[in-house]
C-alpha cells in the first residue's frame, strides 16, 4: 500500500484542452450557404466556395466573428483591435481548398480565464483555468471509409462536403488542469457559459461541441524551478463526444503513460483516438516533429479592426452569466450556493425558478421553498409554466390545513388591516389580491387562493 | 472596313442604327477565327453556338427597339484562368482539361447580364505563370505581327485574339503584367485595373493578393468603356472596395494640360533595348509637347521587386495549387507542367518554418517599403510612365531554358501588382515591325487619369 501511494506522487497530469465549439449561425463561415441541418443527405449542402472550387472566393461571416468576440469577453480574454485570418497548409482529401482557413499569430481573442464552480457548490475544484486564445476556423469535410461499413472492405472512401465551411470557434487552455474531473468540470463550465450567451447549442452528439484533451505527466518534484516546466512530448486525444467520455479518456492516459513511464519508456508525441466501446485510447498518428502548417496571411480576406466601441458594443450583449447569477441567487433569494449551483445550470431553469418566485409572492410562496421542489424532482419544469407550479405547491398544500385553522387566519388578517378593508369598501378593490396573501402568510402559504379569496368577500361582504 | 476590324464604339453605333445585325457582327468574328486559327491558335474553346445564340438574342432586342448597353452584341473573348458556367475552364493546364464550371465569375455574369456575346476562351501560360504564353499545356500562340515570335503572356491569347481582330475585346488577367506586357508585345491596348476594382471571383488563382481582371482592347475608349462594366464593389470578393464606378470614358477627352507625368529613371536603365528605349522616349516628349509637365522621379527600391515578386508569388501559388491535389478533377498532379512546379516549391520553401521569417516575412515588409515609394511618387506626380516591357516580342524558345531571363521580361509591370495599383499599355510605335508598349500608371483607383492620358497619346499616333 505504502508503495502504491508513493507511485502515485511520483508524476502529476498536465493537461490542457482545445475545444470546438459551432457557433449558431444561419449561413457557413465563407459563404452564403445555410448551414446543413443535422443529418442532411451528403453533399447537398454545398456551392462553389465550401466546396472550394477554382476562383471562389471566402467572404467572411460577420455573425462569426462577433460571437467569437462575445465568447472571448465572457472568458475574460483581451480582444485584437487588429486580426487576421491565416491559411494552414496541409493535404487532406477531406479538405477541399488543400488549406484551411484559420487564425494564427492574431487571434480574436487571447489571455482569458474560467473559473471552475466554488467547492460549496457541487464538488467543483474552483479551480482557475487560463484560456491561451479563442479563435475561428473553418470546418472540414467528412470522410467514409468502406471498412466503416465492412471491416475487410478497403476498397473505396467516399467524402461529405456538408461540414465543409461550417464555423468553428476553437477555445484553448493553457496546460492549467491536473486531472480528469478538473477537465470534465471545464468542458462542462465553458458549455455552460456558452448556452448562456445563446451563440451555440453546444450539442456534442450533433458535433457543435468537440473536445479534444492534450495529457502529459511531470515528474513530481520539490524543485522550485522545475515544478512549471512542461514535460517534453504531449498526446492529444481525439474522438470523444462526451463529457463522461473526456473524462475517461484522460483518466486512461494517465494510466497508460504512467505504466510506460515507470517502465523507464519514452512516451511518444501522438495524436491518439478514444474507442468509446473498449474505454481505451488507440495511437492515430506519431508525430515525430512538429508539422509545418506554413502558415501565412490569408490574401482573399481583409485584416480586421475592432475599435474599442464595436467591442464595448459586443461586450453589452453579454447579460448575467453563471457566477453571477449564482452570487446573487444566494443574495437575493437566501438560498445555499449548492441550491444556487443547481438552479443556474441552464439559463431557461434560472428563469423559471425566477418567474416562479415572482408569482407565488402573490400566494406567499417563499423562494426557498420553489426552490427545494425543483432541486429535488418533485415535478418536471420543463413540462409546467411557472405559475402552474405555483398553483401545484398550492393546491398540494390545501390538503394540510385543518378546518376552522382558515376561518381564523381569515379573521386575523381582518382584523390587522382595518385600513386597507376600509379603502375596499371604497372601491379599491385591487387590495384583496394584497389580503389573500396575508392569510396565506398567516396559513404559512396553506389553504387554495381561489377558496381564500371567496372566503374574505364573504366576510367583508357579511360585514357590510 | 469589315466588321471584326471595328471597335466596340463603332460597332455599338453600327447595331444601334441597324447597319448590320449582332449576328452579321458575330459571324464576321467567327470567320476571322476560323481563317486565322490555324496559325495564331489564340483560342483553346470557341463557343459559336452559344455565341451565334447571345447575338440572336441580341438582335431581338434590337427589332423590339430595347435599350442596348455599350457592349451589347459585342463579341468578347474571355482568358481561360475565367470561370464560365457550363464551359470548359482549363486555365492552360492539363490538370483541369475537361473542368466545367458551374458557376460564373462576377465578370462574366456581368457581361452576360449586358447581353454580350461570349465567344471563347483564350489560351494562357498554365494557371497563368508565365511571360509568353509558352507554358501553355495545349498550343503556342502566335504573334499576329510575326508568327515565329511569342505574343507575350500569360495573357497572350487574348492580345492575340484582339490583334488578329479575332474579337473586339477580350478579357485577360493580371498578377505581374500579364494584361499589360502582351498587349504591348501585340500592339493593342491593355488595362490592369487597381487590386479591388474588379472582383476577382471566379478567376482561378495564381497569387491571391496581386491578380487582378482587365480588358484588353482595340482602342484606349474601348478599355474603359469594359472597365466601367466590370468594375465594382462585389459581396463575392472581400478584397473588393466600395469605391463609385465612373462612366470611364467621360473624362477621356479632357486633354492633359498641366498634368504632372512622372519618368522614374529606374525604368530606363540597364537591361532596356535601346530601340524600345527611343521609342518610350519619343512617347514622352509627345506627351510634353500636349502639355503635360514631366518630372524625372526616383523609386529606390524598384531594384527588390523582382525578388520580392518571386517570393509573394510563389507563395501563394503553392497554396492556391494545393487544391489540385490528384483528388479531384480528375488528374493527378504529374499533369502540372514545369513552371508550376518550379512555383509551388519555390513557395513551399519560403513558407516553411525556419524560412519564413527569411523569405516571406522579409519580402512582406520590402514589398510595403515599394508602396511608399509610390505613395511618394504620386504625391509629386499624378501617372508614371515608362516602357512596358524592355523588349519587343521574341521568338519562340528563347527564353524557355532559362526562367530567370523570362522573370526579368516583366520588371517593369510586376510593380504595379505589388503596390496594387492600376496600369495600362498602349502601343508606342514599332521597331522593326514589332509593337512597342507604352505603360501609364496612376495611383488607387486612379484608372480615370490613366486613360484619359493614354488617350491624349493615342490621338497624337493616328
Amino acid at each position: 500500500m505504502r508503495m502504491n501511494k508513493q507511485q502515485n506522487k511520483k508524476y502529476e497530469p498536465v493537461i490542457g484542452l482545445e475545444v470546438h465549439v459551432q457557433p449558431a449561425t444561419r449561413t457557413k463561415m465563407f459563404c452564403a450557404h445555410p448551414v446543413p441541418e443535422f443529418g442532411a443527405q451528403p453533399n447537398t449542402c454545398v456551392c462553389p466556395v465550401c466546396l472550394g472550387l477554382p476562383g471562389a472566393l471566402p467572404v467572411p461571416n460577420k455573425q462569426a466573428i462577433e460571437w467569437t468576440v462575445l465568447i472571448g469577453l465572457a472568458l475574460g480574454c483581451k480582444i485584437a483591435n487588429f486580426s487576421k485570418f491565416d491559411r494552414k497548409n496541409y493535404f487532406y482529401p477531406d479538405l477541399p481548398k488543400g488549406y484551411q482557413i484559420s487564425q494564427y499569430d492574431l487571434p480574436f481573442c487571447q489571455d482569458g480565464k474560467v473559473r471552475l464552480d466554488p467547492p460549496d457548490g457541487r464538488a467543483g475544484s474552483g479551480k482557475l483555468v487560463r484560456i491561451r486564445r479563442v479563435h475561428l476556423e473553418e470546418d472540414t469535410g467528412k470522410l467514409m471509409h468502406s471498412y466503416q461499413l465492412s471491416p475487410a472492405n478497403h476498397s473505396f472512401s467516399l467524402i461529405d462536403f456538408n461540414r465543409s465551411g461550417v464555423p468553428l470557434v476553437e477555445i484553448v487552455t493553457e496546460p492549467d488542469i491536473s486531472s480528469a474531473s478538473e477537465a470534465k468540470e471545464y468542458v462542462t463550465k465553458l458549455a455552460q457559459i456558452i448556452r448562456y450567451l445563446g451563440v451555440s447549442y453546444a450539442d456534442m452528439e450533433k458535433g457543435q461541441m468537440r473536445l479534444e484533451p492534450n495529457v502529459s505527466l511531470r515528474k513530481v518534484t520539490s524543485d522550485k524551478k522545475q515544478v512549471t516546466n512542461l514535460p517534453d512530448y504531449k498526446v492529444e486525444v481525439k474522438n470523444i463526444n462526451s463529457f463522461r467520455f473526456v473524462e475517461r479518456a484522460i483518466n486512461y492516459e494517465i494510466q497508460r503513460q504512467q505504466e510506460l513511464l515507470e517502465k523507464g519508456e519514452k512516451i511518444a508525441q501522438e495524436t491518439r483516438g478514444f474507442d468509446e466501446k473498449r474505454g481505451i485510447t488507440v495511437s492515430q498518428r506519431v508525430k515525430e516533429e512538429a508539422q509545418d502548417y506554413r502558415y501565412f496571411p490569408e490574401p482573399d480576406i481583409p485584416p480586421i479592426r475592432f475599435s474599442d466601441s464595436q467591442t464595448s458594443d459586443i461586450r453589452h450583449q453579454i447579460s448575467e452569466l453563471p457566477d453571477a447569477k449564482r452570487g446573487r441567487f444566494v443574495k437575493q433569494y437566501g438560498l445555499t450556493a449548492p441550491q444556487a449551483t443547481n438552479l443556474i445550470q441552464t439559463q431557461q431553469l434560472a428563469d423559471f425558478f425566477e418567474e416562479a418566485v415572482k408569482d407565488g409572492k402573490k400566494f406567499g410562496q417563499e423562494a426557498k421553498t420553489i426552490a427545494n421542489v425543483i432541486i429535488n424532482k418533485k415535478i418536471n419544469w420543463q413540462n409546467l409554466l411557472p405559475a402552474q407550479l405555483v398553483q401545484a405547491l398550492v393546491h398540494g398544500q390545501r390538503e394540510e390545513i385543518e378546518p376552522g385553522v382558515l376561518e381564523k387566519a381569515i379573521d386575523v388578517v381582518i382584523a390587522r388591516n382595518k385600513e386597507t378593508i376600509e379603502s375596499f369598501k371604497k372601491g379599491k378593490t385591487g387590495v384583496l389580491e394584497f389580503l389573500v396573501g396575508q392569510v396565506l402568510k398567516e396559513t404559512k402559504s396553506r389553504g387554495n387562493p381561489t377558496e381564500i379569496r371567496e372566503k374574505l368577500l364573504e366576510k367583508l361582504l357579511i360585514k357590510e | 472596313m469589315r466588321l471584326n476590324e471595328l471597335t466596340i464604339k463603332d460597332a455599338h453605333e453600327g447595331l444601334k442604327k441597324k447597319q448590320f445585325s449582332a449576328v452579321e457582327l458575330t459571324k464576321a468574328v467567327l470567320s476571322e477565327i476560323k481563317k486565322k486559327e490555324k496559325t495564331i491558335r489564340a483560342y483553346i474553346t470557341v463557343t459559336e453556338q452559344e455565341a451565334l445564340d447571345g447575338a440572336r438574342k441580341v438582335d431581338q432586342l434590337i427589332t423590339d427597339n430595347q435599350p442596348l448597353g455599350p457592349l451589347s452584341g459585342i463579341p468578347v473573348a474571355v482568358k481561360d484562368v475565367i470561370s464560365t458556367q457550363g464551359v470548359e475552364t482549363s486555365a492552360g493546364s492539363k490538370i483541369l482539361e475537361g473542368y466545367i464550371p458551374p458557376y460564373d465569375a462576377t465578370v462574366v455574369q456581368k457581361l452576360r447580364e449586358q447581353n454580350v456575346v461570349i465567344i471563347g476562351k483564350t489560351n494562357c501560360d498554365e494557371f497563368a505563370m508565365g511571360s509568353s504564353t509558352e507554358n501553355s499545356a495545349y498550343q503556342k500562340t502566335k504573334n499576329p505581327h510575326d508568327t515565329t515570335r511569342v505574343p507575350g503572356g500569360s495573357s497572350g491569347g487574348s492580345a492575340a485574339a484582339v490583334a488578329a481582330h479575332e474579337c473586339l475585346l477580350s478579357l485577360g488577367s493580371d498578377t505581374g503584367g500579364s494584361i499589360r506586357q502582351p498587349a504591348a508585345l501585340c500592339g493593342v491596348v491593355g488595362l490592369k485595373p487597381t487590386y479591388g476594382r474588379v472582383s476577382r471571383y471566379g478567376l482561378i488563382a495564381m497569387a491571391s493578393s496581386l491578380d487582378t481582371i482587365g480588358p484588353i482592347a482595340k482602342t484606349v475608349e474601348d478599355a474603359a468603356l469594359a472597365l466601367t462594366l466590370i468594375a465594382g464593389h462585389d459581396p463575392l470578393d472581400a478584397t473588393t472596395r466600395n469605391v463609385p464606378v465612373p462612366d470611364y470614358t467621360k473624362k477621356l477627352r479632357d486633354g492633359i494640360v498641366g498634368v504632372r507625368v512622372g519618368v522614374p529613371r529606374e525604368y530606363f536603365g540597364q537591361g532596356l533595348n535601346t530601340d524600345v528605349r527611343k521609342m518610350v522616349e519619343r512617347a514622352i516628349k509627345q506627351l510634353e509637347e500636349q502639355g503635360a509637365k514631366v518630372v524625372e522621379i526616383s523609386l529606390p527600391y524598384q531594384e527588390y521587386a523582382l525578388a520580392v515578386y518571386y517570393i509573394i508569388v510563389p507563395s501563394e501559388i503553392s497554396a492556391n495549387m494545393a487544391r489540385f491535389d490528384g483528388v479531384r478533377y480528375g488528374k493527378d498532379r504529374a499533369h502540372f507542367g514545369d513552371e508550376v512546379k518550379r512555383r509551388i516549391m519555390l513557395g513551399t520553401y519560403t513558407l516553411s518554418s525556419g524560412y519564413y521569417d527569411q523569405y516571406y516575412n522579409k519580402a512582406a515588409k520590402v514589398r510595403a517599403l515599394i508602396k511608399r515609394d509610390f505613395d511618394e511618387a504620386f504625391r509629386k506626380v499624378d501617372v508614371i510612365i515608362g516602357p512596358t516591357s524592355p523588349s519587343v516580342a521574341w521568338k519562340f524558345g528563347e527564353k524557355t531554358d532559362n526562367p530567370l531571363e523570362m522573370y526579368l521580361s516583366d520588371i517593369y509591370t510586376i510593380t504595379a501588382n505589388l503596390v496594387g495599383i492600376p496600369g495600362i499599355s498602349i502601343p508606342c510605335g514599332q521597331v522593326q515591325g514589332l509593337p512597342v508598349g507604352l505603360q501609364i500608371m496612376g495611383p488607387h483607383f486612379g484608372e480615370e487619369k490613366v486613360l484619359q492620358i493614354a488617350y491624349a497619346y493615342e490621338q497624337t499616333t493616328k
